[in-house]
Order: C-alpha cells, then structure tokens, then sequence
C-alpha cells in the first residue's frame, strides 16, 4: 500500500498546478447560476482552454481524442483542480461523463466523429432524458414511446429531472421501442437534437428557487433510426455500460472540496461569537467538527482505494460505487448542518452578511438535499449494496 | 499511489485468519485466554512482526484485524508495542484513564505503563480484579495508584505509542466490525418470518447494508493511517490515526448492536455469541484514547 505519487505522477500533478496557475487568472468571474448563457459560456470557454491544453476527456482513450490517463492520474487531476478552484464540468456534465463515454463505447464511427470532438471541445452540451414522472428509481418501468415511421422514430411522453436543458444541444433519450417486451428489454438509446419541433422543455423550480433542471414533454417529435446507439431494444444494456466509466473518481472534486470546506469552518468558528464566546470555544462543536473531518479523511482514503482496485481492472465499480456514493452524500448533509450550528443565525441569510462566508454554506445546505435522491436514492443505494455485495435476498 | 494491499501482505493476512478459524471458533471464544493459542501466535511471528520481521504497522494493521475478526482474548496490542523489550502477554495501563483498570493481570509477563514521561515496562503488580469485567472475556484489575518503578524504558517517544496503540485498536475493532456484518448477514439470510428469509425485507437489509459501509470506510481509514505511520511523506499520521479510531470504534460498537438487533430475542441470549464481540468493541472504544478524545485531537490538527 502506497499513497505517495509515483514519479510519473507527481510529474504530472506539477504541470497541472502549474498549468492551472497561468489559466486560471484568464477566466472570466463566474455567472450567477439563474445566467443560463452565462453558464454554458463560462463552462464552455474553460472546456476549450482544457482541450487546448491537452487535459480535455482526461479518462476517455485516446482513439477518440481524450488524454487516456490511469485512474490514478484522473484522480491527481480531479483532486488539483478542484484545490486550485477551476470550474468543475458543470454544463458539460452529460456529454464528458455520460452521453459522450455511451458513444465511445457503443456508437458507430459516424456518431463518434460527429459528436465526441466536439464534446471535448466544449462545442456541444448534452442533456439527459432518462427519468419520467412515474419513473424514477424504476427506471425501466419508463413509458415514452418511441414508434417506426420509416427512417424516423416519433416520439410522445413526458420526461422529468433534466439538467441543462436551456442550454443543451442534444439529449440522451431512453425511449420504449417495444412495449410488449419485458421492461428491461423493449428500451432503446436515442440522440435528439434539442431544437426537435415537437419538443417543449418547462423549467421546473427547485426548493432553491433555481431552474436546474426541467421537464420534457414530447408531441410527435420525430428522431431519425441513425441517431439511435446500439440495437433497437438494447437501450438499457448501452445505459449501463456507461455507469462503470468513472472508475471511482465519482465524488473526487466533492471530497476534496468538503475537505477544504472543513478545514475553513475551524476558521469560521473562531470568528463566530455566541452566547459563552466563540463557536471554537464550544466544545461539543470543536469535536463534532473533529468527528465530520475523520468522516472525510475516511472517504478519501476510500476513494483512493477504489480507484485503485479500477486501476487494476478487477474492482467492481457498480457495488463500490455505491459504498461511497451513500456514505458520501449523507456525510456531506451533515457537514452543512454542522456549518449551520457554527454559523448560528449567519445560517438563516443565503447571501453573506457580517463579513461571514455564509452564503456558500447555506446554499450548498439546501442543494445538498438532492445528493440522496438524485442518481439513485440512498434506499436504492442500500438494496444494491445488501443484494449485490452481500447476496441478500431480493424483496421480492 | 496504489493503495491496495500487495499479496505478500495478503498473504500474511490470510495465514492469520486461516489459523485463527481452526483454532479459535466462535463457539469455543468461552473459554478466553489460551495460553497454547498464543504461543502460537508468537511463533507465527504476530507479534514480533516489526522487532524480529522488520515489517511495518501496514502489516500489523492487517494482521490485527484478524485477531480483532476472531476476538483474540488477551493484551495483543501491548504486547506488539513491548516485543523487543518484554516477553508477553504484556499488558497497557494509561494513567491518564481513572479508574486505573489493566487487563489480563493474571496472565501477563509485564506491564506497559503509557507514562507522559516515556512508556516504561514494569514487572506485573497486584491489583483488585472486577468481579464482573464488562467484556466477560477480558478480566480487569483495578490498582490503588500509577506503580512507580521505572522497568525498562521503550525507546520511542510516548506520543508514537499512543499512535501506534490507537491504531492497532482500532485494527482490531476494523476486525470486529466486519465478523460481525458477517454473522449479521448469514443469520438474517436462513431465518424465516412470513415465509421468507429476513433478509429480504429492505427494514433488515439495510441495517446490514450499513454495517458493511461503516466497516469499509473504517478500514480505509486504518490503511491510510498505516501507511502514513510507516511513510510520513504519505501524510499527518496523527491526524489519520485520529480519524481511524473514531471511525473504527463507531463501525464496531454500532455493526454490534445491529448484530443483536438482527439476530432479534437470539442476539440476547449468552449462546449466541455476538455479545462477546459488542462488549469486545465497548472495551476497545476505551482504549488509547476514545473517539470524543480523537475528534477533539482531530479538530486541534486542521
């Protein structure tokens, strides 16, 4: 066991800081997250600077134009840019992590060369349409309906959670080719261009009062049979060979931060005054923060065992995956509530009042809330972990 | 970075847990302190793994959880930070604890006293043995005051026996913790109610889902605070030891009351043993330091 940088590595992270150091201070100020152009302009432009720097689809092969690092350099990567506080993918979400990997590994040579370049180079955003009202940790259970008019698919339903779909050109679609199949069997993978007429995207307003993501409803839209990925009814197959591609480094850039977030909050709480002197002062606080730092520290080690075992080929990425992504997402829920009783009453503003960093906390207090629903619920987390790693018995 | 055991250390790791599953079954953990188990395990090298093996607290972690997995009765971790100095058993007395309670007296060779003014080992003393020690498997004797013979002075600094006693503790709870996911998870998938295993209702497999996350994240820990007690450039050792007891004495005190909890009115009865491994961990948590003193350590380090 080994977690000093190997030569090779430690020269790679110097040439990222460094790289980082120079490219940083040329971005622009970061938009207000309701600047839907702002956003996709702002991720964009530093999605260009890291193709042209060599760093774009730093884990995709490098047949198709990624870096094809180890794990373990992904890692380093997601770790130095998240400490130096660069952009992390934001609107490039779905095509660098999901849509973009599916058409690497799924997609005919057409389809790659007509999107993965432009993917990397930060030209095309992706949205995903996969969740409907009645389908969400069901997923299979989805019912938009996809039907065969010549060389054309028509498309009707309603799809829900898409993130980005102001400013997406082009959504991953899970539709249902055959009904009559078994559910995991009659589903099909579709690329649609987001200006599709028949297609009306309705913003859905979070608990944040924010659009991050929105609804789908289709009207006839018509998706041509060349945009389809895979075979017909093979869709659920090509969904799931994607999930396996983040190798562990799924949370990386948030562990990271929540480390640092941490390391700030002792600082905070030295400011922070309250009834019997500083929030530092309060003993029960001083440990509970102690307590949320051993809780980090652990998933950090973990995450680098996980990418590890991905570096070795032999890990199990779906059921480990779930191992972090559970404890990782209610251990993050805390340490906002923990920020919250340092903050005290600073807790109750979400823009910063007397000089204090609350607004950061407040607001990631309130996203955070998702982390356990979105991506699979920590219950579903639970089943796959008790079925899958345990061999426990089914429910049903 | 690779942060994976190598299979010598594999290797190592099962040889421990193949010796302790023919020679200490659950169902003979009764009879406590074997006297013929553990000159085995001293000859199998357990506990001179640094003095006589040159190996490191990587290897001692993962030896340990193997003794933690098959709750070794006895003073293992005092007698792995005295090898080279005592011949064991030796038992550990931290003054800093009131009341001053030293396991195993009956059976130890020595004492090791975690004196702020240097770890010293000192003959046995008499003490006043509990009439019923918490942990029914770990005898403890309480003495009237800190023995002040000097014996033998550890030639480490106290602060790097602590850290190193608060790791092997925790390797041994890292080791508690998974035996008991294990006997959770087995019982729960033959038991019938309604017709069916136990196992398959989500109320009880996410119980076992849970042990098994809060097992894996503890040992992480332990295997990055290893690593960092052999390799100070691989990080803050007293910050992952900090980290990896807290961890470690939550995953093995809460998988044990979740083991008797799946185990329902059995899990509450003497025959099944999961109470030895509970009481195991209580005591543990205890040891080199508990985890409110950990975090509060911790949080003086960020």
């Amino acid at each position: 066991m080994d977690l000093r940088d190997s030569p090779e590595e430690a020269e790679f992270r110097a040439e990222l800081r460094d790289w980082l150091a120079h490219a940083l201070p040329t971005l622009a100020d970061k938009p207000h997250h309701t600047d839907w152009p702002g956003r996709r302009e702002y991720d964009t432009t530093w999605q260009t600077k890291l193709f042209e720097a060599g760093y774009a689809g730093i884990n995709w092969p490098t047949e198709y134009g990624g870096r094809g690092s180890s794990p373990t350099e992904h890692l380093i990567y997601l770790e130095e840019t998240e400490r130096a506080g660069a952009p992390y993918v934001g609107v490039n979400f779905v095509g660098l992590l999901h849509a973009g990997p599916t058409i690497a590994a799924e997609g005919d040579a057409d389809q790659r060369a007509a999107h993965l370049p432009r993917i990397l180079r930060g030209e095309e955003i992706w949205c995903q349409g996969f969740s409907e009202p009645s389908a969400g940790s069901d997923l299979a259970s989805m019912r938009t309906r996809a039907t065969r008019d010549g060389d054309h698919y028509v498309v009707n339903g309603h799809k829900i959670w898409t993130s980005h779909a102001e400013v997406a050109d082009f959504c991953e679609l899970l539709v249902r080719t055959d009904p009559d199949a078994p559910k995991h069997r009659g589903i099909s993978w579709l690329m649609m261009p987001m200006d599709s007429p028949g297609l009306e995207i309705r913003p859905l307003k979070t608990l944040r009062g924010s659009t991050e993501f929105s609804e789908l409803f289709f009207d006839d839209v018509r998706i041509p049979v060349s945009n389809r990925i895979g075979e017909e009814n093979d869709g659920w197959r090509v969904t799931m060979v994607t999930l396996s591609f983040e190798r562990g480094t799924a949370w990386v850039d948030q562990i990271v931060n929540s480390i640092q977030l941490i390391e700030d909050l002792t600082k905070i709480a030295r400011t922070v005054t309250s009834r019997t002197g500083s929030a530092w002062d309060d003993r029960g606080l001083r440990r509970d923060i102690g307590h949320i730092a051993a809780e980090f520290d652990g998933l950090w080690a973990l995450t680098k065992r996980g990418v590890s075992e991905a570096s070795t080929g032999s890990g199990v990425p779906g059921p480990s995956a779930s191992v972090l992504k559970l404890r990782y997402t209610e251990a993050r829920q805390r340490l906002m509530d923990l920020g919250a009783r340092v903050l005290d009453r600073a807790s109750l503003s979400r823009t910063d009042i007397a000089g204090l960093p609350n607004s950061t906390w407040t607001e990631e207090r309130l996203n955070s809330l998702s982390y356990t629903i979105a991506a699979g619920t920590s219950q579903i987390q639970r089943n796959i972990i008790s079925e899958r790693i345990l061999s426990m018995p089914k429910e049903r | 970075m690779f942060f994976l055991p190598s299979e010598d250390q594999l290797d190592l790791q099962r040889g421990v847990r193949e010796l302790l599953a023919a020679r200490l079954p659950l169902d003979r953990l009764e009879d406590g302190f074997d006297p013929a188990l553990w000159r085995e395990l001293t000859e199998t090298g357990v506990f001179g793994l640094r003095c006589d093996l040159g190996l490191g607290l990587t290897e001692a972690a993962l030896v340990f959880e193997e003794l933690g997995r098959a709750a070794v009765p006895g003073p293992t971790v005092g007698t792995f930070l005295a090898a080279g100095v005592a011949e064991g058993p030796v038992s550990v007395l931290d003054p800093h604890q009131q009341p001053l309670l030293v396991s195993d007296l009956d059976v130890c060779a020595a004492i090791l006293v975690l004196d702020p003014a240097g770890p010293r080992v000192i003959a046995p003393v008499v003490g006043t043995a509990l009439a019923e020690p918490l942990d029914p498997l770990t005898p403890l004797h309480e003495l009237a005051e800190v023995p002040p013979e000097v014996g033998t002075r550890l030639d480490v600094p106290i602060d790097r026996v602590r850290l190193e006693g608060a790791l092997l503790t925790a390797a041994l709870s890292v080791g508690l913790a998974a035996r008991l996911t294990e006997l959770a998870v087995d019982y729960a998938k033959q038991r019938e109610q309604f017709g069916r295993p136990i196992g398959s209702f989500q109320a009880v497999k996410h119980l076992c889902a849970d042990m098994f996350v809060r097992t894996e994240l503890a040992r992480a820990s332990l295997h990055s605070a290893a690593v960092m007690l052999d390799d100070p450039q691989a990080g803050s050792a007293p910050r992952a030891v900090a980290g990896a007891k807290q961890l470690a004495d939550e995953a093995a005190t809460t998988n044990g009351r979740s083991a008797v909890q799946i185990h329902g009115g059995m899990g509450f009865t003497w025959e099944v043993p999961v109470h030895f491994l509970l009481t195991r961990a209580w005591m543990l948590a205890t040891d080199f330091g508990t985890a409110d003193e950990h975090a509060e350590d911790l949080a003086a380090l960020l």
